[in-house]
C-alpha cells in the first residue's frame, strides 16, 4: 500500500541523449497506472528508474512520500515482473518465489506459508517442484508474478509482462492480472506498447511519446478527449482519421482540396473558426448515409463482426468502421462510391496544426 | 548432408579404422611391454602377445620405483592447478563482466594478453621469482605460476555475457548482494562450463613437464611425468622398459578417469549452456 510520485523526473544518458524530458505524476494508493507508448518513448526507462535499475538524472521519485532516488532496488520495497520472466533457471518454482524472502531472512515456515498462498492464487500449487524450463510461457509468467506477490511490496512494476505470450494467452493473463490487482490492491505501474492492455487494465494511463507524457488520464478520458494528435493516433484501432481542413468564420469546413464537409455549426467550437486546423474523427463515428460527401472505396478489410472501409475522398484517405450487418444489406465493393457523414452523436476532435495539441 | 553412397561409407570407415589403429597400437605395445620381463621387451622383435608378469611389474613400479608417491604429487598438482584456475578465473570474469570500475577494459586486455605468454615463454623470470620466494621443491612452486589463466577467464567472461541482464536485475530487486548473486545464480548456471574446464585444466596440470623439471630437485616432489623420463636412463645403465611402460600406463589412468567420469558434463559444457 503506497503512493508513488514523480517530480519533474528527467533522464539523460551519457553524451547528452535525453530520453525523458520531465515527468510529473502522482499515483494514488492502490491505483493501477499503465504507461503506454511506442517503442523508444522512454516508458521502460521510466519504470526502471522507479525500480532503481537506472539512475535518475534530475527530479525526484517518491514512494510513500519518501525520496528513493539514492536507494538500492532492494531497499525500495518494490517488485518487478520482467518481459522475459527472468526466472532463475536452475531453481524450482518454489525456490524462485522464495529467493527474495530467503535473502531477507524470513523464517522457513513464513516462506512456505507465503509461497503456498501465492501459488494458490496463481494456480501454481502443483508446479512448485518444477524447473522454469518445464513450464509453458503462461506458467512462467505466473511464477514471475508469484515472485513479486510473495514479497508483499509497496509497488508492483510490470515491464511488458505479456508481450512474450501468444494472443490468446495474453487475453487470459490480462484478466488474471486484473483479478489479481482487485484482490491485492497493490499500487501498480504497468508498461506496455499495447493499447488494448492499457485501456483494459488501467485506472489511469500515461501516454508517452519521445520522453514526454502526452496525456495522463483515465482510459475513457484519453479515448474521448485525446490531448494531442499523437494520442489520437495512438489510442484506438484503427487510428483516428486526421484531416487537415480550413474552417471559415461562419463555420464552413473545407478540406485542402476543396471538398466542403457538412458539419453542424454547433459542433464547431469558436476557437476553431477562421483558421487552418486538423479535424479528427474516429472510424466508428463515421456514418454511411446518402447525404454525406462522396468518397471512393479503395479496399475493404473484413474482421468478422465488423468491416473496415478504406475510402478516398479527394486527397484524404478515410477509414470507416462499420458493423458487418450494415454492409450486408447494401453490398459494397472496392471502387464503389459511398457517402460519408458524421453520426452526429459523437464529438469531433480538433487539433492545432502547429502544436498538435487539442483545441476545445 | 545426407548422401547415400555405400562405397563412401566403406571408405570413411576404413580411414577411421586406420586412425584408430594409429592411435591405439602404441598404447597396445605399451601395455604388452608392461606385462613382460625386461629381457623379453629388449628382444627383437618384441612379442606382441601379453606376457604373464603383469602383477609383478605393476607392484614393482608402485613400490620400489616410487610411482605411488609420484602419482600423489601429480594428483595434488593437477587438482590444485585445475581448481585454482577455475576459482580465480570465475572471480576475475565476474569482476570484469559485472562491475564498472576504472580501467575495467584495460585489465581485461591485460589478462587477455597473457594468453601470449605461457609458462614456457616466461620461464626464466618466473623461475627467478619462484626461487627468490623460496618455493622450489614445494607444491606452491609447482602450481602457483600455472594457475593464473587467461583462457579460463575468457571462457567464463563469454559465458557470463550470455546470462540475461534481467537475471541480475531480478536478483538485485530480490535483494541479493553481488557475491550472493555470484554464489546463488552464476555458479549454478556455470557448472557445466566449470566441469568442462576442470577436465581440460586437470589434464593440462597432469601433463606438465618442463616446469616441474626446473623447480623440483628432490625425489619426493617429482610428478609422475618426470618420473617416466628419469626411468629411461641414458648411457651405460639398462632401462627397465617393462617397469617404465607400467608407469606410463599408470600415469594415464587418472586423466582417463577424469574424462570418463565427467564426460557427460564436459560435452554439455562445450555444447550448450543451460539458461
Amino acid at each position: 500500500m503506497a503512493t508513488l510520485s514523480f517530480r519533474n523526473v528527467k533522464k539523460t544518458y551519457a553524451g547528452n541523449v535525453a530520453v525523458i524530458h520531465g515527468i510529473d505524476a502522482d499515483v494514488k494508493d492502490g491505483e493501477f497506472i499503465v504507461i503506454v507508448g511506442p517503442s523508444g518513448c522512454g516508458k521502460s526507462t521510466l519504470m526502471r528508474m522507479v525500480a532503481g535499475l537506472e539512475t535518475v538524472t534530475s527530479g525526484e521519485i517518491l514512494i510513500d512520500d519518501k525520496v528513493v532516488n539514492q536507494l538500492e532496488p532492494a531497499e525500495r520495497d518494490i517488485a518487478m515482473v520482467f518481459q522475459n520472466y527472468a526466472l532463475y533457471p536452475h531453481m524450482s518454482v518454489f525456490d524462485n518465489m522464495a529467493y527474495g524472502l530467503k535473502i531477507r531472512k524470513f523464517s522457513k515456515e513464513d516462506i512456505r506459508q507465503r509461497v503456498d498462498a501465492a501459488a494458490k492464487i496463481l494456480e501454481l500449487d502443483t508446479l512448485l517442484d518444477r524447473r522454469p524450463r518445464q513450464l509453458s510461457g503462461g506458467q512462467r509468467q505466473r511464477v514471475a508474478m508469484g515472485r513479486a506477490i510473495v514479497r508483499e511490496p509497496k509497488v508492483f512494476l510490470f515491464d511488458e509482462p505479456l508481450s512474450n505470450l501468444d494472443a490468446k494467452l495474453r487475453v487470459a493473463m490480462r484478466l488474471e492480472i486484473m483479478k489479481l490487482h482487485r484482490r491485492l490492491g497493490t499500487t501498480s505501474l504497468y508498461v506496455t506498447h499495447d493499447q488494448v492492455e492499457a485501456m483494459t487494465l488501467a485506472h489511469r494511463m500515461i501516454v508517452m511519446n519521445q520522453g514526454v507524457p502526452e496525456q495522463i488520464g483515465t482510459p475513457m478520458e484519453v479515448f474521448e478527449k485525446p490531448a494531442s494528435i499523437f494520442v489520437a493516433g495512438f489510442i484506438g484501432s484503427p487510428p483516428m482519421n486526421l484531416i487537415t481542413v480550413t474552417s471559415s468564420a461562419d463555420g464552413a469546413v473545407q478540406t485542402e482540396d476543396g471538398v466542403t464537409l457538412q458539419i453542424p455549426a454547433d459542433q464547431i467550437p469558436d476557437a476553431v473558426r477562421g483558421r487552418s486546423i486538423i479535424l479528427g474523427i474516429r472510424p466508428e463515428h463515421i456514418a454511411l448515409n446518402t447525404q454525406g460527401i462522396a468518397a471512393e472505396v479503395e479496399m475493404i478489410e473484413t474482421l468478422g463482426s465488423e468491416q473496415l472501409l478504406h475510402a478516398r475522398c479527394g486527397q484524404s484517405a478515410v477509414v470507416v468502421r462499420c458493423p458487418t450487418n450494415v454492409l450486408a444489406e447494401t453490398a459494397i465493393k472496392p471502387g464503389d462510391q459511398i457517402h460519408l457523414g458524421t453520426d452526429g452523436r459523437h464529438a469531433l476532435h480538433w487539433f492545432d496544426v502547429e502544436t498538435g495539441r487539442r483545441v476545445q | 548432408m545426407v548422401e547415400r553412397r555405400p562405397w563412401l561409407d566403406i571408405l570413411a570407415h576404413i580411414i577411421l579404422l586406420c586412425g584408430v589403429a594409429l592411435v591405439a597400437f602404441p598404447l597396445y605395445v605399451t601395455f604388452v611391454a608392461s606385462t613382460q620381463t625386461a629381457q623379453e621387451v629388449a628382444a627383437a622383435p618384441m612379442s606382441l602377445i601379453p606376457g604373464p608378469h603383469i602383477v609383478d611389474n605393476y607392484t614393482r613400479a608402485l613400490t620400489s620405483a616410487g610411482v605411488g608417491s609420484m602419482l600423489y604429487v601429480s594428483l595434488i598438482m593437477a587438482l590444485t592447478i585445475a581448481l585454482g584456475k577455475i576459482a580465480i578465473s570465475l572471480l576475475s570474469a565476474f569482476a570484469v563482466v559485472y562491475f564498472r570500475f576504472p580501467g575495467r577494459m584495460f585489465f581485461f586486455w591485460m589478462i587477455f594478453v597473457t594468453l601470449m605468454l605461457p609458462v614456457e615463454v616466461r620461464i626464466a623470470p618466473t623461475y627467478k621469482v619462484v626461487a627468490d620466494l623460496g618455493m622450489l621443491n614445494s607444491y606452491a612452486g609447482l602450481t602457483l605460476p600455472l594457475i593464473a589463466s587467461a583462457t579460463a577467464t575468457f571462457l567464463f567472461r563469454q559465458f557470463f555475457l550470455t546470462v540475461p541482464d534481467e537475471l541480475v536485475e531480478a536478483a538485485r530487486i530480490d535483494g541479493a548482494s553481488p557475491l550472493r548473486f555470484f554464489r546463488d545464480v552464476l555458479l549454478p548456471l556455470s557448472r557445466t562450463s566449470i566441469a568442462a574446464l576442470f577436465v581440460i585444466q586437470f589434464i593440462y596440470g597432469w601433463n606438465q613437464y618442463l616446469w616441474p623439471l626446473l623447480i623440483t630437485t628432490q625425489e619426493d616432489m617429482y610428478p609422475v611425468v618426470i618420473g617416466i623420463k628419469r626411468m629411461i636412463s641414458g648411457g651405460d645403465s639398462v632401462t627397465e622398459w617393462n617397469i617404465t611402460m607400467a608407469t606410463a600406463l599408470l600415469a594415464m589412468i587418472p586423466p582417463v578417469l577424469v574424462v570418463i567420469l565427467m564426460q557427460k558434463w564436459f560435452v554439455k559444457g562445450l555444447v550448450d549452456t543451460e539458461k
